[in-house]
C-alpha cells in the first residue's frame, strides 16, 4: 500500500518536473514510477505490490466484461415474449476471511451475471445468492468460487 | 466528429440499458427477480451516460468527477439492493412460486433479526406474507 502511494508521489513528481497535469502525463509519470520502483525494489525480497496492480488490473478487466454481458443477457431475458426463468435463492459457503474482500465480492456479484447477493449470516461463512436461472446448484456455487473468490483471495490473502 | 459519435453511443447506450431496465420491472414477476434487471442496469446506465457527458466535455475536471462518480456508483447501488433485498425476504415478500429453490428459509432468527447458517427452530422464523402472492399468471406455465 505504502508502495503504491509512492508511485502515485512520483507520478506527482513527474507532472510538476515536466510541468504539465495533464492526464496522460500523470499516467505516464505513474508508468515511469512504477518501472523506478520495480527496479529500485528488486534487489530485495519482492514486495507483494507488483503482483498486486496486476491483480487488481486483472480482477477489473474482467468485472468490466462481466457488467457489460450481464447487462446484455438481462436485456436479451427481458425482451423474450416468454421470458425463461428457474429463480433460487442459493447458499454457498464463504472461503474468504477478510471483511473488506467479503464485501467486495459481495458486490461484484450483485453486479454480474443474473445474480444478486441477499445477506450473509453473522459468523460470515455462509452467503445467500438470489439467482435468475439455476441450472445445478453445485455447478452454481463451484462457478461463483472460481471465478472472483479465488481472485479476491490471492488479493487479499496472498 | 468522431468524438461526438463516441459521445452518441455512449449516452444512447446507457439510456437504452435504463429503458430496458425499466421494461424489466414491470414483466419480472417477484421483487427479487425486479432488484435483478435493475440494480445491474442502473449501474452500468449511469454509468455510460456519465462516461458520454466526460468525453462530450473533454476536460480533465469533469473526467475526475465522472470517474469518481461511477466508482461510488459501483460501490453503494449493490449495498442498497443488498439490503432491500435481505429487509424483503425477512419481512416475508413471497418468492414467485416458479422459484426452484429457497435456501434463505429458516435461517433468519425473528427474535433478534440475525442470520445463522444453522437452521433456526420453526416457532422463531419471521412469517410469509401468503396472502399478498402476487397474480403472476402470465408466466404460468
Amino acid at each position: 500500500m505504502s508502495l503504491f502511494l509512492l508511485n502515485i508521489l512520483l507520478a506527482i513528481a513527474w507532472a510538476a518536473l515536466t510541468g504539465s497535469f495533464q492526464p496522460l502525463d500523470l499516467l505516464f509519470g505513474f508508468l515511469l514510477g512504477y518501472l523506478v520502483l520495480w527496479l529500485g525494489t528488486r534487489m530485495g525480497t519482492p514486495p507483494q505490490y507488483f503482483r498486486k496492480i496486476s491483480l487488481v488490473l486483472g480482477l477489473l478487466g474482467v468485472f468490466l466484461l462481466d457488467l457489460l454481458r450481464a447487462n446484455i443477457r438481462m436485456a436479451i431475458l427481458i425482451l423474450s415474449p416468454r421470458m425463461k426463468l428457474r429463480p433460487a435463492v442459493v447458499a454457498v459457503p464463504l472461503v474468504l476471511k477478510s471483511k473488506s474482500a467479503i464485501v467486495l465480492l459481495i458486490n461484484l456479484i450483485t453486479l454480474t451475471p443474473g445474480t444478486l447477493s441477499l445477506d450473509i449470516t453473522t459468523d460470515q461463512s455462509v452467503m445467500f445468492v438470489h439467482t435468475v436461472y439455476l441450472e445445478d446448484p453445485e455447478q452454481f456455487k463451484q462457478q461463483l468460487l472460481t471465478g472472483y473468490e479465488k481472485r479476491l483471495q490471492e488479493l487479499f490473502e496472498g | 466528429m468522431l468524438r461526438e459519435i463516441v459521445v452518441i453511443v455512449l449516452i444512447f447506450g446507457g439510456a437504452i440499458f435504463m429503458a430496458l431496465a425499466g421494461l424489466g420491472m414491470l414483466r419480472m414477476p417477484d421483487l427479487f427477480l425486479r432488484m435483478s434487471s435493475s440494480a445491474k442496469a442502473g449501474t452500468l446506465g449511469a454509468g455510460l451516460i456519465l462516461m458520454g457527458a466526460a468525453v462530450h466535455f473533454n476536460d480533465f475536471g469533469i473526467y475526475t468527477r465522472a470517474f469518481a462518480i461511477i466508482v461510488f456508483l459501483l460501490l453503494t447501488a449493490p449495498v442498497a439492493a443488498h439490503m432491500i433485498g435481505r429487509a424483503a425476504h425477512f419481512d416475508g415478500v413471497p418468492l414467485w412460486k416458479g422459484t426452484v429453490q429457497d435456501d434463505l428459509k429458516g435461517h433468519y432468527r425473528a427474535s433478534t433479526h440475525a442470520l445463522e447458517s444453522s437452521t433456526i427452530p420453526e416457532n422463531d422464523c419471521p412469517a410469509t406474507d401468503e396472502d399478498e402472492i402476487p397474480d403472476n399468471s402470465e408466466f404460468d406455465r
